[in-house]
């Protein structure tokens, strides 16, 4: 019997180890293991994102432009969908059988419980048809959220669009805070201004229960944060010239940017092709967003900003302002026309001083010109010459905003090219090359390229004498003012005198009389002084670019225009009509010149389009 | 019966049934908070809910139980502690008749006919056994002499202790059957082989190991070790060659034989079961959802737990038969590692105290009666806390005195207070 006894104590032993053992595995996922407390977070913690009201978007006059709009998504809960009449349901929604039914098996992948989108985007009256007999239909929910709607038919390269984040975007850490469906802006100004415009989503935590059905705030609340809504834009786009400049060049290839030299502001800024803005939102955007990109057109392809093309005689300007401020020419300097190297366009009276050359865009005196200026006889070598030259030239070119970014507040603005001595050495290799090489960029032709955007930034220059601010869309975002860059003046190399000198030819180019290039630009009858310059552009894909660059009054400048009209030819025969009304348009508010209004946009337009 | 209340309270063990009474307390709170549901506050007795309105709440219903469990332990203190030996076969005969029946008359719930429906009550005759056969084994036990090993009385033994969970197994209610095995710990103390306790524990490691070792690993490593062990022992290996072969035929047996038992023996719910002790990832939405919850909530707990009602994890019903078998999800998440201990520590006492009881006992009836029910609770709470950590597998079996119901309930005060009523007359006993 003794030896028994001493078995109680094997048996307190086997109740003691797993005691002991529980208390050490309690110990070590209870104290120990943090991660048992974050999976009872992930398990409760639901985090409701609240997306903010998107900034608006107006143009100078306080015209709404871009505003937001309730749209509605139909959803499925696949479980809950009982009996459908399919036949019924697709013709109540006017959505092919096929399309349900590869629809309604992508929901129940993604869960057969949590209501997923089948078709989005609808539009109120659009749910105003089928809402009534949704009722028939269980399983099957509206979810109504903020889309963007448009106010106008016009600017839509400037706006941009509105869509939903990609993956790839997703990835990137500038985008940490989007979650996947959520809405950004895409190009134009609704992506430069994201930021503002989007505002600050809120985020509230809901505790849920196994079911996913809502138990309260998380901690009553002390996690949450509010949303603040977007800011809103105020642009500078006067949207009624905005409207007549995309009248002027509809059915054409080119753009018109216009300026307002005082403050770099834009009033205007077309490029055509063109196409609404409102095609890019609501139901059916994807398709039609191909349907643009791959229109041989390219509607998508920003001109203003991405076109680069040479300037052809407009440039001439710049390399008069250029020689003027090295002192190699006066104003009174004249040279022959003498079609030794370059011919000059037609015949004209002898170039006996700056003014002469410019009304008549003599092209053999800007050779000459652009000649004294380059070769200076800094060195014996012809080539290193042309070398030391082309350097200082360019350094004061680019002085004028040309050959890089000018900074507007929208990316994907190209650069341009105003070519370096480097550029010539990799071309035909160091010390092969001379003036003789280069000589086409005097009349602005060769290996040089601006933008539109850089051209009208050019005339606003001239028209400041001398200086320019960073040209910009958006003059106030919400109640403060625009980005401080777009305050600060740039200067150029260029003294203002040098600049005086050059508008009597600029005038003369519009208001000269006989042989004036630009003489149909004239706004004399309402006593408007317009300075101007022609240019026809060369280019080896066929019929010349037509171009008009402008600034008016002269003397008060309020608009600095640039045109340029793909393969229409002569500049002075469509693009400066097409300035002048835009000016026209803008200082007097409205248009009287039924004559070049039925040049531009009555019957026979497809003129101005001559494919190549 | 009691010559005097004065007397009879002077020896009933006052200790066990403060214990008693402290667990069935804690055990109410925490069957309150598993019920409590913020946004429906369960509202209380006094808050003008109709009987009917609050018998939707187990922490209502839960008073009534231990309403009706006070009146049990009257009746059980009351009757004569004779009884319980004197009848221990008969009921046990009753019991066997109504485990043959329950399955025949028994609505189906939850997958087994083991559950008796008396009106509104709900009666699991399983529970019931435990206690009938522990009086049963222990009567019989008293009359035999186990140390003797005479065969005949072993295998009546066997025979007592088998036959209920055999007919509990038909019934589907697997996890009571296996309670059984808690006796082998009683007739130990009693005097049966230590090599029983051994074998089964070792054939438990096999098979386990069997199931996470690639079996061709297990039985080159055995081999060695058996083989290890006689080259350094000639001596032993000449005396005992027949007894090695045969003991490492019969491992290899088992390790080979594990697939067979889980795919053959075994029905696929605990397959499943099992599956999941060893790799919790294994059917991640069925037995693996309660597991993984069960974990989730106890250790979201942390060192003090979240406060009483505060818990989310079992509010929200993540965790699954919240207030029944899972009850120490509460305990965990609300009270922390603290609390989880405390209740641990209780349980060794209230063990610790039935041993105590059991060892003073001077009949073989009231000592073998003893241990079982130290074992009987035992094997509860080993299994089903280990359950709600990931130690041992799912098996639908309550804790002891936290879980809610009426038949458990009913079943544990009934083993601990006859055990109180024999221990309270043990000095009549000597007298006799």
């Amino acid at each position: 019997m003794q030896y028994l006894e001493g078995r109680k104590y094997v048996v307190h032993a086997i109740f003691l180890a797993v005691a002991l053992v529980f208390g050490a595995r309690l110990f070590y996922i209870q104290v120990l293991d943090g991660s048992y407390k974050l999976a009872a977070d992930r398990n409760t913690l639901q985090r409701l994102v609240q997306v903010p009201y998107r900034g608006l978007i107006y143009d100078r006059n306080g015209q709404i432009l871009v505003q937001n709009t309730p749209v509605y998504d139909l959803m499925v809960v696949p479980r809950e969908v009982k009996q459908l009449d399919s036949a019924r349901f697709c013709q109540l929604l006017q959505l092919p059988l096929e399309e349900l039914r590869t629809s309604l098996k992508a929901a129940r992948a993604y869960s057969r419980v949590k209501a997923s989108p089948l078709v989005q985007n609808l539009s109120t009256p659009e749910l105003a048809a089928i809402q009534d007999n949704l009722i028939d239909f269980p399983g099957f929910s509206i979810k109504a959220r903020m889309a963007r709607s448009y106010k106008t038919e016009n600017l839509a390269h400037a706006l941009g669009y509105v869509g939903a984040i990609t993956p790839a975007f997703l990835e990137k850490p500038k985008y940490a805070k989007y979650l996947p469906g959520d809405n950004l802006g895409i190009t134009g100004l609704e992506s430069f201004y994201e930021q503002k415009l989007m505002g600050r989503r809120g985020v509230q935590y809901r505790m849920v229960n196994v079911r996913g059905i809502e138990k309260g705030a998380f901690r009553n609340g002390e996690f949450d944060t509010l949303s603040i809504a977007g800011q809103d834009l105020h642009t500078s786009i006067d949207i009624e010239l905005q409207k007549y400049g995309e009248t002027l060049m509809a059915g054409k290839r080119g753009s018109i940017v216009a300026l307002d030299p005082k403050t770099g502001e834009i009033l205007a800024f077309v490029s055509a092709p063109l196409y609404e803005p409102s095609i890019l939102t609501g139901k059916g955007m994807g398709n039609r967003y191909m349907e643009l990109l791959n229109n041989p057109e390219r509607p998508l392809f920003n001109r203003p900003l991405m076109a680069t093309y040479p300037p052809g005689s407009v440039f001439k300007l710049v390399n008069e302002l250029v020689a003027l401020q090295m002192g190699v020419v006066t104003p009174e300097t004249g040279f022959d026309c003498n079609w030794k190297l370059v011919r000059c366009t037609h015949r004209h009276e002898p170039p006996r001083n700056l003014s002469i050359a410019i009304k008549n865009s003599c092209n053999p005196y800007f050779y000459q010109v652009m000649r004294a200026s380059v070769l200076r006889g800094r060195s014996t070598n012809k080539f290193e010459d042309a070398r030391l030259g082309l350097a200082e030239w360019r350094r004061q070119v680019m002085s004028f905003g040309l050959g890089e970014k000018l900074g507007v507040d929208m990316s994907s603005e190209k650069k341009g090219l105003i070519p370096s001595p480097e550029f010539y050495d990799k071309l035909r290799g160091y010390h092969h090359w001379n003036f003789k090489t280069v000589y086409s960029l005097s009349i602005g032709q060769g290996e040089i390229g601006i933008t539109g955007l850089q051209m009208a930034n050019v005339m606003a220059t001239i028209a400041n004498r001398g200086y320019y601010y960073t040209p910009h869309f958006v003059r106030g975002i919400g109640q403060g003012g625009p980005l401080p860059e777009y305050t600060q003046r740039h200067v150029t190399s260029v003294e203002q005198r040098h600049f005086e000198s050059l508008i009597p030819g600029m005038c003369a180019v519009v208001d000269g009389g006989r042989g004036a290039t630009g003489a149909s630009a004239s706004l004399a009858h309402y006593g408007i002084a317009v300075a101007g310059k022609t240019g026809t552009v060369q280019n080896p894909h066929g019929e010349d670019h037509a171009t008009f660059a402008a600034f008016a009054p002269a003397n008060d400048p309020k608009i600095a225009i640039a045109v340029f009209i793909e393969n229409a030819g002569f500049g002075g025969s469509s693009a400066a009509p097409m300035a002048a009304l835009m000016m026209e348009k803008y200082l007097r508010g409205k248009v009287n010149n039924p004559r070049w209004e039925n040049w531009l946009i009555g019957p026979g337009t497809d003129r101005f389009i001559r494919h190549h | 019966m009691p010559s005097s209340p004065a007397r009879y309270s002077r020896s009933i063990d006052w200790v066990t049934v403060l214990l008693y009474a402290v667990m069935l307390g804690l055990g109410w709170l925490n069957v309150y908070a598993a019920s409590y549901s913020p946004d429906a506050p369960a509202g209380g007795l006094f808050s003008g809910q109709s009987f009917a309105e609050l018998m939707q709440y187990n922490w209502f219903k839960q008073i009534l139980w231990i309403g009706t469990a006070l009146v049990l332990i009257v009746v059980l203190v009351v009757v004569d502690y004779k009884a319980y030996d004197t009848f221990a076969f008969v009921l046990y005969g009753a019991m066997i008749a109504l485990l043959i029946v329950t399955p025949f008359i028994a609505r189906p719930i939850a997958g087994s006919r083991s559950w008796l429906e008396l009106g509104p009550v709900r009666l699991q005759p399983a529970e019931f056994a435990k206690f009938i056969t522990a009086l049963a084994v222990s009567r019989y036990m008293a009359s035999i002499n186990l140390r003797h090993q005479n065969f005949r009385d072993q295998l009546v033994l066997a025979g007592l202790t088998l036959l209920p969970p055999l007919l509990i197994i038909a019934a589907n209610e697997t996890g009571q059957a296996l309670v059984f095995a808690a006796f082998l710990l009683a007739y130990f103390r009693e005097g049966m082989s230590p090599l029983i306790l051994i074998i089964l524990a070792a054939a438990a490691v096999i098979l386990i190991l069997a199931l996470l070792v690639p079996k061709l690993w297990l039985v080159g490593a055995f081999t060695l070790i058996l083989g290890g062990v006689f080259a350094f022992n000639t001596k032993v290996l000449r005396h005992h060659l027949p007894l090695a072969l045969s003991v490492w035929a019969v491992v290899i047996g088992m390790v080979f034989g594990v697939d067979f038992f889980f795919n053959n023996v075994l029905q696929p719910h605990q397959r499943k079961r099992i599956e999941v002790l060893i790799n919790p990832s294994a059917d991640p939405l069925g037995v693996g959802w309660n597991v993984t919850q069960s974990k989730i909530a106890i250790g979201s707990g942390g060192l003090v737990g979240k406060g009483f009602l505060q818990g989310t994890q079992t509010k929200f019903d993540f965790v699954p038969e919240q207030s029944t078998d899972f009850i120490f999800c509460t305990v965990g998440e609300e009270w922390g590692w603290l609390g989880t201990t405390v209740v641990i520590l209780l349980f060794m006492a209230l063990l610790g105290r039935v041993l105590y009881v059991a060892e003073r006992q001077k009949s073989v009836f009231g000592r073998t009666y003893g241990y079982c029910v130290a074992s009987v609770i035992f094997f509860h709470f080993a299994i089903n806390i280990g359950m709600t950590i990931g130690l041992a597998p799912v098996v639908g079996i309550p804790l002891p005195l936290f879980s809610y119901g009426g038949s458990s309930l009913w079943s544990f005060t009934t083993l601990l207070f006859i055990l109180l009523a024999i221990d309270a007359y043990r000095k009549q006993d000597l007298v006799r």
